[in-house]
């Protein structure tokens, strides 16, 4: 995480001012048009899963981009806010006090912040390897006990809720799923803005400090570790919220949000988008929630893809999605862009051939382990028979043959791409 | 109450000694690698799964050598083609690696032999019972678990201690550029160490196998109580490991034998009170807590010695 965030500088003329807030308002603009456009009820159950995965993960990089912890059960603040907000909602339901569906994320919040205040001092101690360990440790523990503290957490099934018996507002039932996605849509809007604001204050400034190099910040006066406990405090009430919208879109809230699933899951949102950008857990939220709802449908191997999209990013771009696109910046400036984008097709076509054979040999592995029950693969249009010997012939022939070509023409693009950086570099772009 | 000590004892210390053959590669490597491999337990549940496919081909005794020796190559493969080329981004890359490759192994491994635990049974030769302790039948194979078992640390400790090899391994702990400066591959060490650490484990997943559950969770179950024992008895440190995963085994094992509860202890509560917190906390029973006790003893001791029993670094 050594990458600087890339936000934009301080003295930012007011051109680029103007740009800046527009960026917000286009986001706004098209979290109030989205379901207009989309008004199917699938649509609209995506949109809502969707915006919560976003202030999910952009919680989640509070510690993992900005102050450099690596978490493993993030999803005990996300689990625990969506079980207060459960029990707050059942409590104003019963008591009859005026409060509207709208606060109940703000529940769930301070369920994320309480537990992140209690714990965080002995897990913020330290960074890097031993507070993945511990938090992987407290994610386990915190995920065991809920099964074992029943009246709480209701054991295997859960507790239930229901939104609409809430007091209403403006004459919003808060019942029909359009409802519930504006209410998560506020919300996104507002804890982005919160979380981005957070970056621009001298806390996030010094949670980067931190991040990069927490020996110089002790010798500037500040403590490491209450640094890395306030951001542990805001990524956990963030986190809260995510739970709260949960609760309130499920009407329940059980031991699964707790998992250490749904902590992968985040892990996997926040990297794969790009965890040393802010809008990096943006893009990876909207993916990873839109391959979980779609590949379910298509495979039943989906999070093996997800483990391999993960390893791959990994591996091959660590900056994740938004560290790609942020890399060619400078050429789009430089207006040198054009140089790599040859090598780029020509690159394409035998990746994908790869990725191709890839997906044709898990899925003839899947279907025969299965049993040869529909073993026809419909890979593109083009049917595959799982049990002949041919596709496994096609299928290794793709990935190897792929492999090797697409090596060699991913060394032309880093080619061009050195090039394209220098004439970029030469022109005054940093690249 | 005899038996039960006796039992569990012998129970307990065999879990330690499989945790053991499992701490000791990961904090080898994590010691000197610097990286915390998150796949060790996928190792160890993919040398449970060779060796039940292999047992079924040829038998369990090849399978005995031959599913850890796969094991270790695929280890040597990962860390030549995977690790080596994310070390350049930092250890939380390396990290996320491994988390990766937890992940994927888990969903290759229910892939290929479905989600249900497979019919991996104890070899006929040692499917008798060793010896009978008061009413309970001790099985011949928990005997040669705990002999197995038992050896490799003898085996580990003489390597370690008396070879040249050892003593390379032991300089490149603290000193790997020195060694390199000597004229070692340390590169070629890294990979050795990496593949033998696995090996390990896919040892304790052969013998482990037919006598635990063989099961496509069986790797997410032990990796936390896994991570759990090296924080517990200093990261690095292979004999606070050791320690560790004596006392985390015997810990565990005595729990799930114990059914007393705090309502058996002073009486149950008044019922007129209703379910609270207070209710489950007083009606659940050690053998329910069993499974959460390793996690409180990490708690407990990041607060009391936050670097562990025997360790000596902060970080």
């Amino acid at each position: 995480m050594s990458e600087a965030t890339a936000l934009p500088a301080e003295d930012t003329p007011s051109g680029s001012r103007a740009q800046f807030y527009g960026i917000w308002v286009i986001a706004a603009l098209a979290l109030v048009v989205l379901p207009l456009i989309f008004s199917s009820g699938g649509s609209l159950t995506s949109f809502s899963l969707i915006g919560i995965a976003i202030v999910f993960a952009l919680s989640y990089n509070i510690l993992l981009g900005q102050t450099g912890l690596l978490s493993f059960g993030h999803a005990v603040h996300y689990g625990l806010g969506g079980f207060l907000a459960v029990h707050v909602m059942n409590a104003v339901a019963s008591h009859d006090w005026p409060i509207a569906l709208p606060f109940i994320p703000l529940a769930g919040g301070i369920g994320g912040l309480a537990f992140a205040i209690l714990i965080g001092w002995v897990m913020t101690k330290r960074a890097g390897t031993v507070f993945a360990m511990i938090s992987l440790g407290i994610g386990e523990l915190v995920a065991s006990s809920s099964l074992i503290l029943r009246s709480v957490f209701g054991g295997e099934s859960g507790i239930t809720t229901d939104r609409t018996a809430l007091p209403h507002m403006f004459g919003w039932t808060f019942g029909p799923q359009l409802q519930v996605y504006y209410l998560i849509a506020f919300w996104v809007m507002v804890s982005a803005i919160a979380m981005y604001a957070l970056t621009r204050t001298p806390l996030g400034r010094i949670c980067n400090a931190v991040r990069d190099n927490p020996e110089r910040v002790q010798f500037i006066g500040y403590d490491p570790h209450v640094v890395r406990y306030l951001a542990y405090g805001f990524a956990g009430f963030f986190a809260g919220v995510a739970g709260g919208l949960t609760a309130i879109n499920f009407e329940i809230a059980n031991s699964a949000y707790l998992g250490a699933t749904q902590s992968g899951l985040v892990l996997f949102a926040a990297f794969i988008g790009g965890a040393a950008y802010f809008f990096g857990p943006i893009i990876g939220a909207i993916l990873v929630t839109y391959l979980q709802l779609g590949l379910t449908n298509v495979t039943s191997v989906w999070q093996l893809y997800f483990g391999i999209i993960f390893i791959g990013i990994v591996m091959f771009a660590p900056g994740g999605i938004a560290g790609i696109i942020m890399m060619h910046r400078p050429l789009v400036r430089a207006g040198s862009w054009a140089m790599v984008i040859p090598s780029y097709l020509a690159a394409v076509l035998p990746t994908l051939a790869s990725a191709l054979g890839v997906i044709l040999a898990i899925e003839s592995v899947a279907r025969y382990a299965a049993g040869g029950d529909g073993s026809v693969i419909n890979l593109l249009g083009v049917p595959f028979d799982a049990t002949a010997p041919m596709t496994w012939l096609v299928a290794a022939v793709l990935v190897v043959g792929g492999f090797l070509v697409a090596r060699l023409s991913w060394r032309r693009v880093a080619a061009a791409w050195d090039r394209a950086a220098t004439i970029a570099r030469d022109r005054g772009y940093l690249a | 109450m005899l038996e039960l000590i006796v039992i569990s004892t012998l129970n307990g210390v065999l879990f330690g000694m499989l945790l053991f053959l499992l701490s000791s590669g990961l904090t080898v490597i994590f010691s000197m690698m610097g990286v915390l491999n998150f796949a060790h337990a996928s190792f160890y549940m993919l040398g449970a799964f060779f060796g039940y496919q292999i047992s079924r081909w040829i038998g369990f005794w090849p399978a005995l050598l031959l599913a850890p020796l796969l094991v270790g190559v695929v280890g040597m493969v990962v860390e030549r083609y995977g690790l080596r080329n994310t070390h350049k981004h930092g250890h939380v890359a390396e990290l996320l690696l491994t988390f990766g490759l937890a992940f994927a192994i888990e969903e290759i491994v229910s892939m290929i032999w479905g989600k249900s635990p497979v019919d991996y049974r104890v070899p006929a030769a040692l499917d008798f019972p060793a010896f009978t302790v008061f009413s309970t039948n001790y099985p011949a194979y928990k005997i040669f678990m705990l002999a197995v078992s038992i050896a490799i640390f003898v085996a580990l400790l003489i390597v370690l201690k008396r070879t040249r090899v050892g003593l390379i391994v032991q300089a490149a702990l603290t000193h790997p550029n020195m060694v390199g400066h000597l004229g070692h591959n340390v590169g070629r060490v890294f990979m050795v160490v990496f593949g033998v650490g696995s090996a390990l484990a896919g040892l304790a997943g052969v013998i482990a196998g037919p006598s635990l559950v063989t099961q496509s969770d069986m790797a997410s179950l032990l990796g936390p109580i896994l991570f759990v024992v090296i924080v517990f008895g200093g990261l690095g440190s292979l004999p606070g490991a050791f320690i560790a995963s004596l006392l985390i085994g015997l810990i565990q094992t005595f729990a799930v034998a114990l059914n007393g509860s705090l309502a058996s202890a002073f009486g149950p509560l008044d019922p007129t009170l209703g379910p609270s917190v207070l209710s489950d906390i007083w009606n659940v029973t050690i053998a329910q807590i069993a499974p959460i006790l390793p996690y409180m003893l990490l708690v407990l001791i990041l607060i009391v010695r936050p670097m562990g029993l025997l360790g000596t670094r902060e970080t």
